[in-house]
Protein backbone atom coordinates (compact mmCIF):
# COMPACT_ATOMS: atom_id res chain seq x y z
CA UNK A 1 0.00 0.00 0.00
CA UNK A 2 1.76 3.01 -1.46
CA UNK A 3 1.36 5.63 1.31
CA UNK A 4 0.01 9.68 -0.38
CA UNK A 5 0.97 12.59 2.02
CA UNK A 6 -2.91 13.63 1.65
CA UNK A 7 -3.37 10.20 3.47
CA UNK A 8 -0.80 10.18 6.18
CA UNK A 9 -2.54 12.28 8.68
CA UNK A 10 -5.50 9.84 8.32
CA UNK A 11 -3.30 7.09 8.85
CA UNK A 12 -1.54 8.69 11.85
CA UNK A 13 -5.20 9.83 13.44
CA UNK A 14 -6.56 5.82 12.99
CA UNK A 15 -3.49 4.55 14.57
CA UNK A 16 -3.59 6.71 17.34
CA UNK A 17 -7.52 5.90 17.97
CA UNK A 18 -6.50 2.03 17.22
CA UNK A 19 -4.06 2.61 20.38
CA UNK A 20 -7.18 3.87 22.08
CA UNK A 21 -9.31 0.88 21.55
CA UNK A 22 -6.88 -1.98 21.58
CA UNK A 23 -4.74 -1.24 23.49
CA UNK A 24 -6.54 -1.55 26.93
CA UNK A 25 -7.23 -5.24 25.77
CA UNK A 26 -3.75 -5.85 25.73
CA UNK A 27 -2.79 -3.94 29.03
CA UNK A 28 -5.04 -6.14 30.67
CA UNK A 29 -3.35 -9.12 29.35
CA UNK A 30 0.28 -7.61 30.08
CA UNK A 31 -0.91 -6.47 33.78
CA UNK A 32 -2.61 -10.20 34.39
CA UNK A 33 0.90 -11.78 34.17
CA UNK A 34 2.44 -8.87 36.86
CA UNK A 35 2.82 -9.39 40.51
CA UNK A 36 0.57 -6.82 42.09
CA UNK A 37 3.25 -4.25 43.20
CA UNK A 38 4.01 -4.03 39.28
CA UNK A 39 0.51 -3.60 37.97
CA UNK A 40 0.76 -0.10 36.98
CA UNK A 41 4.35 0.20 36.04
CA UNK A 42 4.93 0.59 32.18
CA UNK A 43 5.94 -2.29 30.48
CA UNK A 44 4.19 -4.22 27.87
CA UNK A 45 6.55 -7.33 28.91
CA UNK A 46 6.05 -7.89 32.16
CA UNK A 47 9.68 -7.35 34.21
CA UNK A 48 8.81 -10.63 36.28
CA UNK A 49 6.21 -12.94 34.91
CA UNK A 50 3.65 -14.11 37.33
CA UNK A 51 1.17 -16.48 35.27
CA UNK A 52 0.32 -17.93 39.10
CA UNK A 53 -2.21 -15.32 39.18
CA UNK A 54 -4.32 -17.40 37.40
CA UNK A 55 -3.64 -20.34 39.33
CA UNK A 56 -4.74 -18.44 42.40
CA UNK A 57 -7.93 -17.18 40.62
CA UNK A 58 -8.51 -20.62 40.43
CA UNK A 59 -8.33 -21.79 44.08
CA UNK A 60 -9.93 -18.31 45.18
CA UNK A 61 -13.32 -18.89 43.08
CA UNK A 62 -15.14 -21.21 40.89
CA UNK A 63 -13.92 -19.97 37.77
CA UNK A 64 -14.48 -23.39 35.92
CA UNK A 65 -17.99 -23.67 37.03
CA UNK A 66 -18.59 -20.09 36.09
CA UNK A 67 -17.29 -20.36 32.64
CA UNK A 68 -19.02 -23.55 32.07
CA UNK A 69 -22.15 -21.64 33.20
CA UNK A 70 -21.48 -18.94 31.12
CA UNK A 71 -21.46 -21.16 28.06
CA UNK A 72 -24.49 -23.51 29.41
CA UNK A 73 -26.77 -20.39 29.61
CA UNK A 74 -25.43 -18.30 26.81
CA UNK A 75 -25.78 -21.64 24.52
CA UNK A 76 -29.26 -21.66 25.59
CA UNK A 77 -30.43 -18.55 25.58
CA UNK A 78 -29.10 -18.30 22.15
CA UNK A 79 -30.30 -21.09 20.76
CA UNK A 80 -33.29 -20.52 22.23
CA UNK A 81 -34.10 -16.78 20.83
CA UNK A 82 -32.66 -17.78 17.29
CA UNK A 83 -34.98 -20.66 16.78
CA UNK A 84 -37.97 -18.85 18.45
CA UNK A 85 -37.38 -15.87 16.51
CA UNK A 86 -36.77 -17.68 13.29
CA UNK A 87 -40.27 -18.95 13.73
CA UNK A 88 -42.21 -16.40 14.33
CA UNK A 89 -40.18 -14.27 11.92
CA UNK A 90 -41.16 -16.27 9.04
CA UNK A 91 -44.99 -15.84 10.05
CA UNK A 92 -44.46 -12.09 10.05
CA UNK A 93 -42.88 -12.25 6.52
CA UNK A 94 -44.71 -14.82 4.15
CA UNK A 95 -48.29 -15.49 5.88
CA UNK A 96 -51.17 -12.43 5.37
CA UNK A 97 -52.88 -13.58 8.34
CA UNK A 98 -55.78 -11.40 9.64
CA UNK A 99 -54.23 -8.84 12.22
CA UNK A 100 -50.56 -9.31 11.14
CA UNK A 101 -50.28 -5.68 10.51
CA UNK A 102 -51.50 -4.54 13.96
CA UNK A 103 -49.50 -7.38 15.80
CA UNK A 104 -46.30 -6.67 13.76
CA UNK A 105 -46.83 -2.98 15.01
CA UNK A 106 -47.44 -3.71 18.73
CA UNK A 107 -44.21 -6.17 18.21
CA UNK A 108 -42.11 -3.17 16.98
CA UNK A 109 -42.91 -0.85 19.79
CA UNK A 110 -42.09 -3.34 22.42
CA UNK A 111 -38.66 -2.65 21.35
CA UNK A 112 -38.87 0.30 22.83
CA UNK A 113 -40.18 -0.84 26.01
CA UNK A 114 -37.64 -0.39 28.96
CA UNK A 115 -36.92 -3.79 30.65
CA UNK A 116 -37.28 -2.02 33.83
CA UNK A 117 -41.32 -2.00 33.56
CA UNK A 118 -41.59 -5.74 33.21
CA UNK A 119 -38.08 -6.57 35.59
CA UNK A 120 -40.20 -6.83 38.90
CA UNK A 121 -43.68 -9.01 37.83
CA UNK A 122 -41.36 -10.71 35.68
CA UNK A 123 -39.36 -11.65 38.76
CA UNK A 124 -42.44 -12.43 40.82
CA UNK A 125 -43.35 -14.89 38.37
CA UNK A 126 -40.09 -16.86 38.82
CA UNK A 127 -39.87 -16.67 42.22
CA UNK A 128 -43.90 -17.94 42.04
CA UNK A 129 -42.52 -20.97 40.10
CA UNK A 130 -39.86 -21.75 42.49
CA UNK A 131 -37.02 -20.74 39.90
CA UNK A 132 -34.70 -18.42 42.02
CA UNK A 133 -31.49 -19.23 42.38
CA UNK A 134 -31.67 -21.33 39.13
CA UNK A 135 -30.43 -20.34 35.99
CA UNK A 136 -33.63 -21.23 34.00
CA UNK A 137 -34.57 -17.66 34.30
CA UNK A 138 -31.63 -16.34 32.62
CA UNK A 139 -32.78 -18.21 29.17
CA UNK A 140 -35.75 -19.75 29.07
CA UNK A 141 -37.82 -16.18 28.31
CA UNK A 142 -36.04 -16.09 24.91
CA UNK A 143 -38.01 -19.23 24.07
CA UNK A 144 -40.89 -16.96 23.04
CA UNK A 145 -38.90 -15.03 20.82
CA UNK A 146 -37.58 -11.43 21.05
CA UNK A 147 -39.14 -8.40 18.60
CA UNK A 148 -35.76 -6.84 17.45
CA UNK A 149 -34.32 -10.34 16.00
CA UNK A 150 -38.03 -11.16 14.74
CA UNK A 151 -37.71 -8.05 13.31
CA UNK A 152 -34.46 -8.49 11.72
CA UNK A 153 -35.24 -11.97 10.32
CA UNK A 154 -38.72 -10.99 8.97
CA UNK A 155 -35.95 -8.35 7.04
CA UNK A 156 -34.33 -11.56 5.77
CA UNK A 157 -37.42 -13.73 5.03
CA UNK A 158 -38.92 -11.10 2.84
CA UNK A 159 -35.47 -11.53 0.90
CA UNK A 160 -36.28 -14.93 -0.69
CA UNK A 161 -38.21 -14.59 -3.87
CA UNK A 162 -41.52 -15.80 -3.22
CA UNK A 163 -41.80 -18.36 -6.22
CA UNK A 164 -39.54 -20.57 -4.18
CA UNK A 165 -42.15 -20.90 -1.61
CA UNK A 166 -44.70 -21.34 -4.29
CA UNK A 167 -42.62 -24.49 -6.18
CA UNK A 168 -42.47 -25.91 -2.87
CA UNK A 169 -45.82 -25.56 -2.38
CA UNK A 170 -46.70 -27.37 -5.68
CA UNK A 171 -44.55 -29.41 -4.75
CA UNK A 172 -47.08 -30.81 -1.83
CA UNK A 173 -44.66 -28.91 1.03
CA UNK A 174 -46.02 -28.00 4.01
CA UNK A 175 -46.42 -24.69 5.80
CA UNK A 176 -43.53 -25.86 8.12
CA UNK A 177 -41.56 -28.29 5.54
CA UNK A 178 -41.16 -24.58 3.48
CA UNK A 179 -39.87 -22.89 6.91
CA UNK A 180 -37.37 -25.64 7.94
CA UNK A 181 -36.06 -26.39 4.14
CA UNK A 182 -36.12 -23.22 2.39
CA UNK A 183 -36.35 -20.12 4.54
CA UNK A 184 -34.30 -21.75 7.53
CA UNK A 185 -31.10 -22.87 5.52
CA UNK A 186 -31.33 -20.06 2.59
CA UNK A 187 -31.52 -17.19 5.75
CA UNK A 188 -28.27 -19.37 8.22
CA UNK A 189 -26.07 -15.78 7.66
CA UNK A 190 -28.89 -13.58 9.55
CA UNK A 191 -29.51 -16.98 11.61
CA UNK A 192 -25.45 -16.92 12.80
CA UNK A 193 -25.59 -13.05 13.29
CA UNK A 194 -28.70 -13.41 16.04
CA UNK A 195 -27.03 -16.25 17.62
CA UNK A 196 -23.50 -14.55 18.21
CA UNK A 197 -25.60 -11.28 19.31
CA UNK A 198 -27.54 -13.18 21.53
CA UNK A 199 -24.41 -15.50 23.25
CA UNK A 200 -22.53 -12.27 23.46
CA UNK A 201 -25.15 -10.27 24.90
CA UNK A 202 -26.36 -13.55 27.13
CA UNK A 203 -22.16 -13.61 28.04
CA UNK A 204 -22.15 -9.84 29.03
CA UNK A 205 -25.22 -9.49 31.16
CA UNK A 206 -25.13 -8.55 34.85
CA UNK A 207 -28.42 -7.78 36.00
CA UNK A 208 -30.39 -10.43 35.15
CA UNK A 209 -27.52 -12.99 37.31
CA UNK A 210 -27.63 -10.61 39.92
CA UNK A 211 -31.15 -10.95 40.30
CA UNK A 212 -32.03 -14.68 39.93
CA UNK A 213 -28.54 -15.80 41.37
CA UNK A 214 -27.78 -16.18 44.75
CA UNK A 215 -25.25 -19.21 45.38
CA UNK A 216 -22.30 -18.78 43.90
CA UNK A 217 -21.52 -22.03 42.24
CA UNK A 218 -24.37 -21.08 39.55
CA UNK A 219 -22.92 -17.21 38.76
CA UNK A 220 -21.80 -16.34 35.94
CA UNK A 221 -18.82 -15.10 35.19
CA UNK A 222 -20.04 -11.62 34.80
CA UNK A 223 -21.34 -11.97 38.24
CA UNK A 224 -18.54 -14.21 39.50
CA UNK A 225 -16.33 -11.35 38.70
CA UNK A 226 -18.23 -8.62 40.18
CA UNK A 227 -18.09 -10.94 43.43
CA UNK A 228 -14.64 -10.86 43.00
CA UNK A 229 -14.26 -7.31 42.91
CA UNK A 230 -16.49 -6.56 45.69
CA UNK A 231 -14.38 -8.94 47.63
CA UNK A 232 -11.17 -7.50 47.79
CA UNK A 233 -13.52 -3.67 48.10
CA UNK A 234 -14.84 -5.22 51.41
CA UNK A 235 -11.30 -6.82 52.27
CA UNK A 236 -10.14 -3.02 51.90
CA UNK A 237 -6.54 -4.24 50.26
CA UNK A 238 -6.88 -4.94 46.63
CA UNK A 239 -5.54 -8.00 45.15
CA UNK A 240 -5.99 -6.29 41.67
CA UNK A 241 -3.92 -8.77 39.85
CA UNK A 242 -6.61 -11.58 40.83
CA UNK A 243 -9.47 -9.14 39.68
CA UNK A 244 -7.63 -8.70 36.28
CA UNK A 245 -6.95 -12.05 35.79
CA UNK A 246 -10.35 -12.99 36.15
CA UNK A 247 -11.31 -10.00 33.52
CA UNK A 248 -8.82 -11.65 31.18
CA UNK A 249 -11.05 -15.08 31.58
CA UNK A 250 -14.17 -13.26 31.50
CA UNK A 251 -13.33 -11.79 28.10
CA UNK A 252 -11.26 -14.06 26.22
CA UNK A 253 -13.58 -16.43 24.99
CA UNK A 254 -15.40 -13.42 23.23
CA UNK A 255 -12.30 -12.58 21.39
CA UNK A 256 -11.78 -15.96 20.23
CA UNK A 257 -15.72 -15.92 19.41
CA UNK A 258 -15.21 -12.48 17.79
CA UNK A 259 -11.69 -13.91 15.60
CA UNK A 260 -14.29 -16.66 14.41
CA UNK A 261 -17.20 -14.51 13.14
CA UNK A 262 -15.67 -11.22 12.54
CA UNK A 263 -17.01 -10.95 9.07
CA UNK A 264 -20.56 -12.13 10.24
CA UNK A 265 -20.88 -9.91 13.40
CA UNK A 266 -19.23 -6.79 11.55
CA UNK A 267 -21.55 -6.91 8.61
CA UNK A 268 -24.36 -7.79 11.07
CA UNK A 269 -24.05 -4.45 13.04
CA UNK A 270 -23.34 -2.95 10.16
CA UNK A 271 -26.82 -4.16 8.58
CA UNK A 272 -29.22 -3.94 11.65
CA UNK A 273 -29.14 -0.25 11.21
CA UNK A 274 -29.86 -0.36 7.51
CA UNK A 275 -32.68 -2.77 7.91
CA UNK A 276 -34.49 -0.52 10.03
CA UNK B 1 -48.96 -18.63 -7.83
CA UNK B 2 -50.69 -21.53 -6.80
CA UNK B 3 -53.27 -19.23 -4.67
CA UNK B 4 -53.90 -17.68 -7.71
CA UNK B 5 -54.75 -20.47 -9.94
CA UNK B 6 -57.29 -21.93 -7.34
CA UNK B 7 -59.17 -18.99 -6.70
CA UNK B 8 -58.89 -18.35 -10.66
CA UNK B 9 -60.49 -22.12 -11.32
CA UNK B 10 -63.19 -21.53 -8.71
CA UNK B 11 -64.47 -18.29 -9.17
CA UNK B 12 -64.03 -17.39 -12.69
CA UNK B 13 -61.28 -16.35 -14.60
CA UNK B 14 -62.92 -12.58 -14.13
CA UNK B 15 -62.07 -12.30 -10.74
CA UNK B 16 -58.68 -10.81 -9.88
CA UNK B 17 -56.80 -11.93 -7.07
CA UNK B 18 -58.58 -10.68 -4.07
CA UNK B 19 -56.81 -12.72 -0.97
CA UNK B 20 -56.55 -9.60 1.05
CA UNK B 21 -60.33 -8.04 0.77
CA UNK B 22 -62.53 -8.54 3.54
CA UNK B 23 -65.99 -9.89 2.41
CA UNK B 24 -65.03 -13.31 1.22
CA UNK B 25 -62.44 -15.20 2.78
CA UNK B 26 -61.46 -18.49 0.62
CA UNK B 27 -60.91 -21.30 2.63
CA UNK B 28 -57.45 -21.22 1.08
CA UNK B 29 -56.88 -17.77 2.86
CA UNK B 30 -58.50 -19.15 6.47
CA UNK B 31 -56.17 -21.76 6.22
CA UNK B 32 -53.25 -19.02 5.65
CA UNK B 33 -55.06 -17.18 8.35
CA UNK B 34 -54.21 -20.50 10.92
CA UNK B 35 -50.80 -21.09 9.71
CA UNK B 36 -49.83 -17.46 10.11
CA UNK B 37 -51.05 -17.38 13.69
CA UNK B 38 -49.12 -20.90 14.36
CA UNK B 39 -45.66 -19.48 13.70
CA UNK B 40 -46.17 -16.09 15.18
CA UNK B 41 -47.84 -17.49 18.54
CA UNK B 42 -44.75 -18.66 20.29
CA UNK B 43 -44.73 -14.58 20.42
CA UNK B 44 -48.16 -13.57 21.19
CA UNK B 45 -47.82 -15.83 23.94
CA UNK B 46 -44.82 -14.31 25.25
CA UNK B 47 -45.74 -10.93 24.97
CA UNK B 48 -48.50 -11.62 26.95
CA UNK B 49 -46.94 -13.69 29.81
CA UNK B 50 -43.62 -11.60 29.58
CA UNK B 51 -44.64 -8.17 28.54
CA UNK B 52 -48.28 -7.14 28.57
CA UNK B 53 -48.94 -9.30 31.94
CA UNK B 54 -46.20 -7.83 33.33
CA UNK B 55 -47.11 -4.10 32.78
CA UNK B 56 -50.27 -4.41 33.74
CA UNK B 57 -48.69 -6.01 36.46
CA UNK B 58 -46.42 -3.34 37.16
CA UNK B 59 -48.57 -0.40 36.54
CA UNK B 60 -50.80 -2.03 39.31
CA UNK B 61 -48.22 -2.33 41.91
CA UNK B 62 -47.01 1.22 41.13
CA UNK B 63 -49.62 1.98 43.26
CA UNK B 64 -49.47 -0.19 46.33
CA UNK B 65 -46.92 -0.88 49.11
CA UNK B 66 -45.21 -4.17 48.27
CA UNK B 67 -42.76 -5.83 50.15
CA UNK B 68 -42.92 -9.00 49.51
CA UNK B 69 -43.48 -10.29 52.72
CA UNK B 70 -47.38 -9.29 52.45
CA UNK B 71 -49.59 -9.12 50.15
CA UNK B 72 -49.51 -5.83 48.42
CA UNK B 73 -51.52 -2.95 50.09
CA UNK B 74 -53.06 0.12 48.03
CA UNK B 75 -51.31 3.61 49.08
CA UNK B 76 -52.96 5.22 45.94
CA UNK B 77 -50.51 7.64 44.19
CA UNK B 78 -47.91 7.49 47.74
CA UNK B 79 -45.22 5.96 45.53
CA UNK B 80 -45.34 8.96 43.11
CA UNK B 81 -45.15 11.66 45.17
CA UNK B 82 -42.47 10.04 47.33
CA UNK B 83 -40.81 9.83 43.50
CA UNK B 84 -40.36 13.89 43.78
CA UNK B 85 -39.73 13.55 47.45
CA UNK B 86 -37.14 11.91 47.46
CA UNK B 87 -34.04 13.55 46.77
CA UNK B 88 -32.19 10.34 45.86
CA UNK B 89 -34.56 9.86 42.67
CA UNK B 90 -33.91 13.49 41.30
CA UNK B 91 -30.28 13.30 41.59
CA UNK B 92 -30.42 9.87 39.82
CA UNK B 93 -32.23 11.27 37.50
CA UNK B 94 -30.02 14.45 36.87
CA UNK B 95 -26.59 12.08 36.90
CA UNK B 96 -28.61 9.84 34.15
CA UNK B 97 -29.67 12.96 31.88
CA UNK B 98 -25.66 14.33 32.44
CA UNK B 99 -23.94 11.30 31.51
CA UNK B 100 -26.64 10.60 28.55
CA UNK B 101 -25.76 14.13 27.63
CA UNK B 102 -21.81 13.70 27.91
CA UNK B 103 -22.16 10.23 26.08
CA UNK B 104 -24.88 10.54 23.03
CA UNK B 105 -23.45 13.93 21.63
CA UNK B 106 -20.01 13.05 22.62
CA UNK B 107 -20.50 9.22 21.52
CA UNK B 108 -22.06 10.63 17.74
CA UNK B 109 -19.32 12.72 16.82
CA UNK B 110 -16.66 10.32 17.74
CA UNK B 111 -17.91 7.63 15.74
CA UNK B 112 -18.61 9.31 12.70
CA UNK B 113 -15.46 11.18 12.89
CA UNK B 114 -13.76 7.74 12.98
CA UNK B 115 -15.81 6.24 10.36
CA UNK B 116 -15.08 9.00 8.05
CA UNK B 117 -11.07 8.12 8.53
CA UNK B 118 -12.32 4.77 7.81
CA UNK B 119 -13.85 5.74 4.40
CA UNK B 120 -11.22 7.40 3.09
CA UNK B 121 -8.08 4.51 3.83
CA UNK B 122 -10.02 2.57 1.56
CA UNK B 123 -9.49 -1.04 1.65
CA UNK B 124 -7.43 -0.63 5.27
CA UNK B 125 -10.50 0.36 6.85
CA UNK B 126 -11.21 -2.95 7.36
CA UNK B 127 -8.23 -3.31 9.78
CA UNK B 128 -9.21 -0.52 11.37
CA UNK B 129 -13.23 -1.60 11.75
CA UNK B 130 -12.30 -4.89 13.31
CA UNK B 131 -10.22 -2.99 15.97
CA UNK B 132 -12.64 -0.71 16.78
CA UNK B 133 -15.36 -3.11 17.25
CA UNK B 134 -12.86 -5.65 19.57
CA UNK B 135 -13.76 -3.23 23.21
CA UNK B 136 -17.69 -4.35 22.09
CA UNK B 137 -16.87 -7.85 22.79
CA UNK B 138 -15.99 -6.79 26.22
CA UNK B 139 -18.22 -8.06 29.20
CA UNK B 140 -19.28 -4.62 30.75
CA UNK B 141 -18.32 -5.83 34.09
CA UNK B 142 -14.48 -6.99 32.70
CA UNK B 143 -14.65 -3.08 30.74
CA UNK B 144 -15.52 -1.56 34.15
CA UNK B 145 -12.86 -3.23 36.27
CA UNK B 146 -10.35 -2.48 33.59
CA UNK B 147 -11.04 1.27 33.79
CA UNK B 148 -11.13 1.13 37.36
CA UNK B 149 -7.35 0.63 37.08
CA UNK B 150 -6.64 2.79 33.47
CA UNK B 151 -8.50 5.52 35.32
CA UNK B 152 -6.43 5.35 38.59
CA UNK B 153 -6.14 9.00 40.02
CA UNK B 154 -2.14 8.68 40.79
CA UNK B 155 -0.86 5.81 38.74
CA UNK B 156 -3.75 5.11 35.96
CA UNK B 157 -2.45 4.86 32.22
CA UNK B 158 -5.40 7.38 31.06
CA UNK B 159 -3.44 9.81 33.95
CA UNK B 160 0.17 8.99 31.93
CA UNK B 161 -0.82 9.53 28.57
CA UNK B 162 -2.33 12.87 29.61
CA UNK B 163 0.57 13.83 31.18
CA UNK B 164 2.78 13.38 28.54
CA UNK B 165 1.16 16.01 26.69
CA UNK B 166 1.42 17.82 30.08
CA UNK B 167 -2.09 17.60 31.95
CA UNK B 168 -2.38 16.79 35.08
CA UNK B 169 -5.43 14.28 35.27
CA UNK B 170 -7.86 14.28 37.55
CA UNK B 171 -8.68 11.81 40.68
CA UNK B 172 -11.18 10.32 37.81
CA UNK B 173 -13.07 7.19 39.70
CA UNK B 174 -12.73 9.03 43.02
CA UNK B 175 -13.70 12.92 42.79
CA UNK B 176 -17.55 13.60 43.01
CA UNK B 177 -16.92 15.27 39.68
CA UNK B 178 -15.38 13.16 37.73
CA UNK B 179 -17.38 10.07 38.31
CA UNK B 180 -19.48 10.59 35.30
CA UNK B 181 -17.13 11.38 32.95
CA UNK B 182 -15.72 8.10 34.50
CA UNK B 183 -18.77 5.93 33.25
CA UNK B 184 -19.11 8.11 30.06
CA UNK B 185 -15.36 7.47 29.07
CA UNK B 186 -15.93 3.38 29.23
CA UNK B 187 -19.50 3.97 27.12
CA UNK B 188 -17.15 6.16 24.49
CA UNK B 189 -14.70 2.86 24.43
CA UNK B 190 -17.17 0.58 23.19
CA UNK B 191 -18.57 2.77 20.42
CA UNK B 192 -17.29 0.44 17.43
CA UNK B 193 -20.72 -0.67 16.27
CA UNK B 194 -21.94 2.96 16.07
CA UNK B 195 -18.69 3.42 14.17
CA UNK B 196 -19.51 0.44 12.14
CA UNK B 197 -23.25 0.92 11.25
CA UNK B 198 -22.09 4.79 9.83
CA UNK B 199 -19.29 3.33 8.16
CA UNK B 200 -22.21 1.10 6.05
CA UNK B 201 -23.81 4.52 5.96
CA UNK B 202 -21.14 6.60 4.57
CA UNK B 203 -20.14 3.36 1.96
CA UNK B 204 -23.98 3.68 0.66
CA UNK B 205 -23.59 7.34 -0.44
CA UNK B 206 -23.68 7.64 -3.91
CA UNK B 207 -20.41 8.89 -5.27
CA UNK B 208 -21.50 10.87 -8.02
CA UNK B 209 -22.84 13.34 -5.77
CA UNK B 210 -19.72 14.26 -4.51
CA UNK B 211 -18.27 14.53 -7.87
CA UNK B 212 -21.22 16.93 -8.65
CA UNK B 213 -20.56 18.97 -5.98
CA UNK B 214 -16.87 19.22 -7.13
CA UNK B 215 -17.88 20.45 -10.30
CA UNK B 216 -19.51 22.98 -8.66
CA UNK B 217 -17.19 24.28 -6.13
CA UNK B 218 -17.93 22.93 -3.24
CA UNK B 219 -15.75 22.94 -0.57
CA UNK B 220 -15.26 20.28 2.28
CA UNK B 221 -17.35 21.47 5.00
CA UNK B 222 -20.28 22.21 2.00
CA UNK B 223 -20.59 18.72 0.79
CA UNK B 224 -20.50 17.56 4.64
CA UNK B 225 -23.56 19.33 5.77
CA UNK B 226 -25.09 19.27 2.78
CA UNK B 227 -24.17 16.03 1.13
CA UNK B 228 -22.59 13.84 3.86
CA UNK B 229 -24.88 14.09 6.73
CA UNK B 230 -28.35 14.46 5.05
CA UNK B 231 -27.23 10.85 3.46
CA UNK B 232 -26.48 9.28 6.38
CA UNK B 233 -29.17 10.71 8.49
CA UNK B 234 -30.94 7.94 8.79
CA UNK B 235 -28.25 6.50 10.69
CA UNK B 236 -27.10 8.71 12.47
CA UNK B 237 -30.53 8.99 13.51
CA UNK B 238 -31.32 5.76 14.65
CA UNK B 239 -28.12 5.12 16.69
CA UNK B 240 -29.20 8.82 18.41
CA UNK B 241 -32.09 7.27 19.60
CA UNK B 242 -30.83 3.82 20.26
CA UNK B 243 -27.59 5.08 21.95
CA UNK B 244 -30.03 7.47 24.35
CA UNK B 245 -32.21 4.93 25.23
CA UNK B 246 -29.46 2.77 26.19
CA UNK B 247 -27.63 5.62 27.92
CA UNK B 248 -31.07 6.14 30.40
CA UNK B 249 -30.36 2.34 31.12
CA UNK B 250 -26.97 2.39 31.92
CA UNK B 251 -26.46 0.07 34.93
CA UNK B 252 -23.58 -2.01 34.40
CA UNK B 253 -20.40 -0.08 34.51
CA UNK B 254 -21.84 2.14 37.46
CA UNK B 255 -22.87 -1.01 39.56
CA UNK B 256 -19.47 -2.56 39.21
CA UNK B 257 -17.51 0.42 39.67
CA UNK B 258 -19.45 1.96 42.19
CA UNK B 259 -21.87 0.01 44.05
CA UNK B 260 -22.36 -3.22 45.61
CA UNK B 261 -21.01 -4.12 49.20
CA UNK B 262 -17.71 -1.73 48.83
CA UNK B 263 -19.86 1.59 47.90
CA UNK B 264 -18.70 4.77 49.06
CA UNK B 265 -20.85 7.45 50.35
CA UNK B 266 -18.97 9.90 48.96
CA UNK B 267 -19.00 8.84 45.61
CA UNK B 268 -22.29 7.06 45.81
CA UNK B 269 -24.63 10.48 45.10
CA UNK B 270 -22.83 11.34 42.39
CA UNK B 271 -22.40 8.30 40.36
CA UNK B 272 -25.98 7.09 41.21
CA UNK B 273 -27.59 6.25 37.86
CA UNK B 274 -31.74 5.62 37.51
CA UNK B 275 -31.37 2.23 37.23
CA UNK B 276 -29.05 1.78 39.89
CA UNK B 277 -31.06 3.17 42.10
CA UNK B 278 -34.33 1.21 40.66
CA UNK B 279 -32.24 -1.79 41.06
CA UNK B 280 -31.44 -1.32 44.54
CA UNK B 281 -35.07 -0.36 45.78
CA UNK B 282 -36.38 -3.32 43.97
CA UNK B 283 -33.83 -6.27 44.80
CA UNK B 284 -31.96 -4.57 47.82
CA UNK B 285 -34.49 -3.04 49.84
CA UNK B 286 -37.36 -4.81 48.51
CA UNK B 287 -39.43 -1.49 47.54
CA UNK B 288 -41.44 -3.38 44.88
CA UNK B 289 -43.95 -0.75 44.69
CA UNK B 290 -41.90 2.13 44.25
CA UNK B 291 -39.64 0.49 41.85
CA UNK B 292 -42.50 -0.25 40.00
CA UNK B 293 -43.35 3.71 39.75
CA UNK B 294 -39.71 4.49 39.15
CA UNK B 295 -39.63 1.90 36.39
CA UNK B 296 -43.10 4.03 34.77
CA UNK B 297 -41.51 7.25 35.44
CA UNK B 298 -38.69 6.12 33.15
CA UNK B 299 -40.51 4.80 30.50
CA UNK B 300 -42.78 7.76 30.35
CA UNK B 301 -39.10 9.86 30.60
CA UNK B 302 -37.69 7.56 27.71
CA UNK B 303 -41.04 7.87 25.79
CA UNK B 304 -40.80 11.57 25.85
CA UNK B 305 -37.13 12.05 24.25
CA UNK B 306 -37.58 9.39 21.66
CA UNK B 307 -41.11 11.06 20.62
CA UNK B 308 -38.92 14.36 20.69
CA UNK B 309 -35.69 13.06 18.84
CA UNK B 310 -38.50 11.97 16.41
CA UNK B 311 -40.59 14.98 15.68
CA UNK B 312 -37.15 16.97 15.24
CA UNK B 313 -35.57 14.14 13.41
CA UNK B 314 -38.81 13.64 10.65
CA UNK B 315 -38.05 17.39 10.01
CA UNK B 316 -34.26 16.45 9.25
CA UNK B 317 -34.08 12.61 8.10
CA UNK B 318 -33.74 11.69 4.87
CA UNK B 319 -34.42 8.55 3.36
CA UNK B 320 -33.62 7.47 0.09
CA UNK B 321 -35.26 5.21 -1.64
CA UNK B 322 -39.18 4.88 -1.10
CA UNK B 323 -40.89 5.43 2.30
Amino acid sequence: MTISPRRLPFLLFLTAATFAFVYPLVWLVSASLKPRSQVFDNRLIPAVFQPENYVRVWEAAPVMRWLVNSLTVGFMAAAAVTLSSAVVAFGFAYFRFRGRNLLFGVLLSTMMLPGAVTMIPVYLIWNQLGMIDTQIPLWAQNLFGSAFYVFLLRQFFLGIPRELFEAARVDGCGYFGMFRRIAFPLCKPALVIVFVFEFKASWSDLMKPLIYLQTPDYFTMPRGLKQIIDAFALSGHYEWEIAIAASVIAVVPMIVLFAFGQRYILDGVATTAQKG
Amino acid sequence: MTATVEQVTTEGPAEPLRRDRRPRRSPLARREDRAGWAFVAPWVIGFLIFTAGPMIASLVLSFTDYQMIQAPRAVGLENYRELFDDPRVLKALSNTFVYAAMFVPLGTIFALVLAMMLQRVGRAGGFFRTAFYLPEMTPGVAAAAMFLLLLNGQQGLVNKVLGWIGINGPNWTADPAWLKPSLAMVSLWTLGGTVVIYLAALNGVPKQLYEAAELDGAGQFTQFFRITVPMISGALFFTVITNTIAAMQMFDQAYTMFYGPQQKAAASEESLVYMVYLFQNAFQFFKMGFASAMAWLLFVIILLITFLQVRIGNRYVYYHGER
